[in-house]
């Protein structure tokens, strides 16, 4: 049984729905408000995550001797929104706080095909952490700039969409030319990877904190592909897209 | 660089507001919950203010409540009126015109009262109060919670400027909504009448799924920043024994944030009142008394007015 610790607003805890989503996994959620009621700060909270930060997902069917297989999950979800009580027990289980340690535990855990976290190609996956430590940035910019204008943090917005507007302009070039090359993914290969969808969320949101996405289309035509992988979901401030015009 | 400029620039447009209607009107600016005794910091009508729970002031102006101390940032000594109501914390940067508008429900013993949130939006107040009268985008913005398609059809509803509140009121509005309420568990037609009882702030009644003979509220108090930015400050309050107050807050966030791009999107940002300026169709019957009662009041503040 899986449990996310979500915030329905995060791009951060949107990334981890995203995947469960398009793998199929089955998961509760236990919601935990991140605003204005700061529960991520809480004791309780803390106790799972010291750090007090988003998301944290915890598996409890992980059993440190099957660690190296992969099987699908065949649990139900338990009821979501179970937000009352906090677990303050000792977690069993396998318990991960940062987004980027989630997609790579979930992709190499339960993606049958391996085509999200290839874990057996050293090149793929080390470009794979690349675009991952990429998308902390993105977090540290355009995240932040949406939390200013959104959530009134106290923060310098200005350098923050400045930030966010060198990331931006790196990353519609790095897709321009992989356009060119007949490459529609921030890795090179067939099928989308985890560091898509590390990269996607904040992106997405960035005009959420006054950061247009304009100036870059070949980022633009890259959120229309992501928007149309299988198993895709929206989350509030991001809207669905239709199907691909046929030439 | 120069679009950032550019674009913080006119989010920072100096805009004091010279609007006497809306100087002397009571305005919320956080809820009570999430103020606490250490100063807090906020904008209104384009001016600095600080405020928190006044253990430590001096409370002995003769205005309002005295939980809370409120005054502009540049004059600190100078407490400004205050009154507590509805969860939140109102203030008022003239001399109040009038009492704030009356919400009897909030006092009713078995009501489940919410703050829900307190949200950030690039857009002008009276936009987003029409987008809160508007059933015509629940299909296509709130899909799957307050509209679906194909009931896509604003049905035919009345409205009405009534001559003792002057409040804008709309009764017999219908629409089928997926999950009307945190705690519905169907779809169903929910029945609304929304209140336009301030220039900033509407309050909506809506079927409850737990008690055929009774109304949820949810009011949105407009908190005007300035002219073009808004705190969007959510009431809650429901006759719902069985949703926890956080499943609720969390309800009425996601229907903010998906709200949030459209209102931030919407151009000019300012409201015009000229009625030629946007072409409004039957369903937008609300949205037309709306901008002609701000209009006879006279409000310039996060409109462009008619032209004389």
């Amino acid at each position: 049984m899986i449990t996310l610790y979500d915030y329905e607003l995060s791009g951060n805890c949107y990334k981890i729905r995203l995947l469960l989503s398009m793998l199929e996994i089955e998961y509760s959620k236990h919601t935990v408000e991140f605003y204005p009621a700061a529960d991520h700060k809480s004791e309780w909270f803390k106790a799972i995550n010291p750090l007090g930060t988003l998301p944290v997902l915890v598996d409890r069917s992980h059993e440190p001797q099957n660690a190296g297989q992969r099987r699908p999950l065949q649990q139900k979800t338990e009821k979501p929104h179970n937000e009352q009580t906090a677990d303050l027990n000792p977690i069993d289980g396998l318990t991960l706080k940062d987004s980027a340690a989630i997609l790579v535990y979930l992709a190499t855990r339960y993606d049958k095909t391996a085509s999200w976290y290839p874990s057996s190609d050293p090149a793929k996956i080390a470009q794979i952490t690349e675009w991952l430590a990429f998308a902390d940035g993105i977090t540290a910019s355009a995240s932040q700039a949406r939390l200013a204008e959104g959530f009134f943090y106290n923060v310098d917005a200005d350098a923050c969409r400045a930030r966010a507007h060198q990331l931006f302009r790196i990353l519609d070039e790095h897709l321009w030319f992989a356009e060119h090359r007949k490459q529609r993914w921030l890795v090179a290969g067939d099928l989308p990877t985890i560091a898509d969808l590390a990269c996607f969320p904040y992106i997405i949101l960035s005009e959420e904190g006054s950061i247009s996405r304009q100036d870059y289309p070949a980022i633009r035509r890259w959120t229309d592909r992501v928007k149309r992988i299988p198993g895709f979901i929206v989350m509030p401030g991001v809207f669905p897209i239709g199907p691909e015009l046929s030439s | 660089m120069l679009r950032v400029q550019i674009a913080s620039t006119m989010a920072m447009t100096e805009t004091t507001c010279k609007d006497p209607v809306i100087h002397n009107h009571w305005h919320a600016i956080a809820a009570i919950e999430d103020t606490g005794s250490h100063v807090h910091h906020t904008r209104l009508l384009g001016e600095d203010l600080t405020y928190q729970a006044s253990t430590a002031r001096d409370t002995s102006d003769s205005t309002g409540d005295h939980e809370f101390a409120v005054s502009r940032t540049a004059a600190p000594d100078k407490l400004l009126p205050v009154h507590c109501a509805y969860g939140y914390i109102w203030t008022c940067l003239g001399t109040p015109a009038q009492p704030l508008f009356t919400l009897p429900e909030y006092a009713e013993s078995d009501r489940n009262n919410v703050c829900a949130c307190s949200v950030g939006v690039r857009v002008s107040a009276p936009r987003a109060v029409e987008n809160f009268l508007d059933m015509g985008h629940f299909p296509y913005v709130h899909t799957g919670i307050l509209g679906e398609q194909p009931h896509t059809e604003v049905r035919e509803y009345d409205v009405e400027i009534t001559e003792d509140s002057n409040e804008v009121i709309a009764t017999r509005c219908r629409f089928y909504q997926p999950q009307a309420a945190a705690g519905a568990n169907e779809g169903m037609l929910v029945e609304y009448v929304y209140r336009v009882p301030h220039p900033y702030c509407s309050i909506l009644y809506k079927s409850c799924p737990d008690d055929e003979s009774r109304m949820d509220v949810i009011a949105l108090f407009v908190q005007p920043v300035d002219e073009i930015n808004i705190r969007a400050h959510a009431l809650v309050s429901v006759i719902d024994a069985t949703s926890a107050p956080l499943a609720i807050r969390m309800f009425q966030q996601t229907i903010f944030g998906q709200d949030k791009p459209i209102l931030e999107n919407q151009l000019p940002k300012k409201l015009p009142l000229d009625p030629r300026a946007e072409t409004p169709i039957r369903a937008d019957k609300s949205a037309v008394f709306y901008r002609r009662w701000l209009s006879r009041q006279g409000i310039s503040y996060g409109v462009i007015p008619a032209a004389a």
